[in-house]
C-alpha cells in the first residue's frame, strides 16, 4: 500500500523532510511508526517519544495508535497541537 | 458558521457587526481575540505559526458543528491567522451569537478549549537567543474533560 506521510512542526524538523509517500505493508499506525523508526536515525530520533506524537489519518486524529491503515490515503505525523 | 484560516490580520469590530446583522434575534455576543503575549524573558522576536491545511479546516468545521450542536447559537466564527507573527499582534478570534448570554459564553469557551489541542495549528517561538517549539500545556488537555459527555466514554 502507498501512503502520503506527512510531518509538522519539530517531527518535520527532525525528519528533515515536510511529506513522502511510504511504500508499506503496516496493519495499523504502530506498525507504520516502528517500521518508519527502523529506516534512519533521524526516523528513531523523530518517532522514539510515542506519547509526544499525534497521527491523523485522512485528517483524523486517531484515540489509539492501533488503529488500522486499511483504506487510508494521508497520515500525518506531529506533536500535540498548540493551537489558540 | 464561519471558518477562517489566514496569513493577514483581521478587525474584530468589522467581524463582529458581520454577526449582528446576519441575525436580528441575536441578544447576546461573545468574543474572544487571541494576542501574540511576550515570553517571560520579554525577548519573543516572532511566532511562526504552522498548520495541516488538509486537516485544520475540517477540525474546525467540526469543532464548530460540535458547538452549534450543543448550545442554541444564531452564529458562529472561528478566525486563526498562520505564519509569522510579532507580540501585540491578533493571532486569533471566535465569536458565537445567541439568543441568550449562557449559550455565547460556554460555546465561546468550549470553541477555545478545543482550537488549543485539537486543532493541527503549531506555535515556533523565535527569541534572541534561539528558536523553540511551543510545548502544549497539560491543562489545555485537562480542560477537555469538562467538555466530555457520559456518551462519549
Amino acid at each position: 500500500m502507498k501512503l502520503d506521510v506527512l510531518y509538522f512542526a519539530w517531527v518535520r524538523e527532525r525528519i528533515g523532510e515536510a511529506s513522502e509517500v511510504v511504500e508499506t505493508t503496516a496493519a495499523t499506525v504502530a506498525e507504520l511508526l516502528s517500521e518508519l523508526s527502523a529506516r534512519e536515525d533521524r526516523y528513531a530520533v523523530a518517532l522514539s517519544d510515542l506519547s509526544a506524537l499525534r497521527v491523523a489519518v485522512d485528517q483524523e486524529l486517531v484515540d489509539d495508535l492501533d488503529t488500522a491503515l486499511a483504506g487510508a490515503r494521508e497520515v500525518a505525523i506531529f506533536p500535540p497541537m498548540t493551537g489558540g | 458558521m464561519v471558518v477562517s484560516v489566514q496569513t493577514e490580520d483581521f478587525d474584530a469590530s468589522e467581524r463582529i457587526r458581520d454577526l449582528v446583522s446576519a441575525h436580528s434575534q441575536t441578544g447576546a455576543i461573545v468574543t474572544f481575540t487571541g494576542l501574540v503575549r511576550d515570553n517571560d524573558g520579554g525577548d519573543l522576536v516572532a511566532l511562526e505559526l504552522e498548520h495541516y491545511p488538509l486537516m485544520t479546516r475540517k477540525a474546525l468545521l467540526a469543532i464548530e458543528a460540535e458547538a452549534q450542536a450543543r448550545w442554541a447559537l444564531r452564529a458562529s466564527l472561528i478566525i486563526h491567522r498562520i505564519g509569522r507573527l510579532v507580540p501585540g499582534d491578533r493571532i486569533m478570534m471566535v465569536a458565537t451569537a445567541s439568543a441568550h448570554r449562557r449559550d455565547a459564553f460556554e460555546a465561546a469557551e468550549f470553541l477555545m478549549d478545543y482550537l488549543k489541542s485539537r486543532a493541527p495549528f503549531w506555535k515556533k517561538e523565535h527569541t534572541a537567543r534561539g528558536s523553540s517549539w511551543v510545548v502544549a500545556e497539560q491543562s489545555d488537555e485537562a480542560a477537555l474533560t469538562r467538555w466530555r459527555r457520559s456518551s462519549d466514554d
